[in-house]
């Protein structure tokens, strides 16, 4: 016993060591495992109230160009409202506002982005008390932002489309051939989307939009054009490198869309599963 | 003694605020960043107790974690350069290390160079390997480490010149 605890003590720097090493490896694969991330993350009080602290300086030196955005925004939405009775019958445009009644939309403001990294995430300085939830959908004016994924009282953490974790389901937009989008972590105005079969038309410069198959975002809301594209190895799949519309180095304001029928749809689901 | 744990307290929340506000947001060329906080690994007093140390170098590596939503990986690399400091110090300025006198402000510029160097490349290799978490891009790993460790080592250098001569 007493050479035990001799051995312990003479040791006691090595064990410090490597049990503090083992906590950090630890806290690391349990940040790559999707959906199971853990208690750490910028959406605790503490961390998130300091970037919200420092956020004001910066929102306070971009007011104009949020100014910019708006009235850029609240444009195109005059223009839609005026030509309303004139383009009604076009099929293939979108508008996030016209989802009447399945999707609720709002607004957050962005207090930390990072896009520099393989897995990045964003924090909102919105949380359960204004009613988001984690599986919610983040969008700007101009396109998609990622997944809601951690919550609590007043912040809550998105999962970026510049994520490696990220799968977002995504469609043409001229036809409904759909495929995955995923980020190989290089380049952040480049995503990539994948499984998108042969026969479907791809052209560069297509707008590429988010699809129907996902209980998240609407069908619809644009994310990018296609850049260039390939057949992957098994020459029966397109891989596309997509452009985004976003500037992810540059979220101020984003939209916060809640799916109403989701909970209804899901149980829905599971009941088939349980037969 | 009190005035220096105080200094090294003030030392520490510093280098964190400037990191996870200022220093994290740089990204020149899309991911270049440099680390400043290993500084305080670096300057904390040689002769101090070692368990200690250990434990402040984690705790200093994780609250960057905790701010840049990164799990552990400052804490690991923040950990295994606390571990392996006092055989850095070792290579580094030999003989003087052990008279136990050392201050970095007065040590040859030479020999604190490669201390700090030998430190950062450790440190950033182990942190960009954490965060990318596959051999596969061992390239970008390796480009990564030597692009933000020349920075860094460039911030700390400056930092080191700009405050030494409160000391003297």
């Amino acid at each position: 016993m007493q050479q035990i605890f001799n051995f312990l003590i003479r040791n006691k720097n090595n064990i410090l060591f490597l049990f503090l090493l083992a906590l950090a490896v630890f806290f690391t694969i349990q940040t790559h495992s999707f959906h199971k991330s853990s208690f750490i993350s910028s959406a605790n009080v503490v961390t998130g109230g300091i970037y919200s602290w420092a956020n004001d300086f910066d929102k306070y030196m971009h007011l104009d160009e949020y100014n910019e955005r708006l009235m850029e925004e609240n444009k195109q939405l005059r223009n839609i409202l005026t030509n309303l009775n004139d383009t009604i019958s076009i099929e293939n445009y979108t508008d996030t506002s016209s989802f009447d009644g399945t999707y609720y939309f709002r607004t957050a403001r962005v207090i930390n982005n990072n896009f520099a990294k393989p897995n990045n995430f964003l924090t909102l300085n919105q949380g359960k008390e204004a009613g988001i939830e984690s599986e919610f959908g983040v969008i700007t004016s101009k396109g998609v932002i990622g997944i809601i994924d951690r919550v609590n009282n007043r912040f809550s953490r998105v999962i970026s489309i510049l994520n490696s974790e990220s799968r977002i389901n995504a469609q043409l937009n001229k036809t409904n051939h759909f495929g995955s989008l995923i980020w190989n972590g290089k380049n952040p105005n480049i995503v990539q989307l994948i499984d998108v079969p042969r026969q479907a038309p791809v052209k560069e410069g297509d707008t590429i939009v988010t699809g129907g198959k996902s209980l998240i975002f609407p069908e619809g809301i644009p994310i990018g054009s296609i850049q260039d594209f390939k057949l992957d190895q098994s020459e029966s799949y397109y891989h596309i490198n997509v452009k985004l519309f976003n500037d992810m180095t540059n979220i101020g304001y984003v939209y916060v869309i809640e799916n109403m029928e989701r909970d209804e749809i899901l149980e829905l689901e599971q009941e088939e599963d349980e037969q | 003694m009190n005035s220096s744990i105080l200094k090294n307290i003030i030392r520490f929340v510093g280098l964190v605020f400037i990191q996870v506000l200022i220093l994290n947001n740089i990204n020149f060329l899309g991911y270049i960043n440099p680390y400043l906080y290993v500084l305080f690994i670096l300057l904390y007093p040689f002769n101090s107790n070692q368990s200690i140390f250990l434990v402040l170098a984690f705790l200093l590596g994780f609250s960057i974690d905790l701010f840049e939503d990164s799990g552990g990986i400052h804490a690991a690399a923040c950990t295994v350069i606390a571990f392996i400091r006092p055989n850095l110090l070792r290579f580094s300025f030999g003989i003087s290390y052990d008279h136990q006198n050392l201050r970095l402000s007065t040590t040859p510029i030479g020999a604190r160079l490669s201390y700090i160097f030998i430190s950062i490349i450790i440190h950033h290799f182990i942190l960009f390997f954490l965060e990318m978490f596959s051999l596969n891009h061992i390239i970008l790993i390796l480009k990564k480490t030597l692009f933000s460790g020349i920075f860094s080592v460039i911030m700390i250098m400056l930092s080191l010149a700009v405050f030494s001569k409160k000391y003297r």
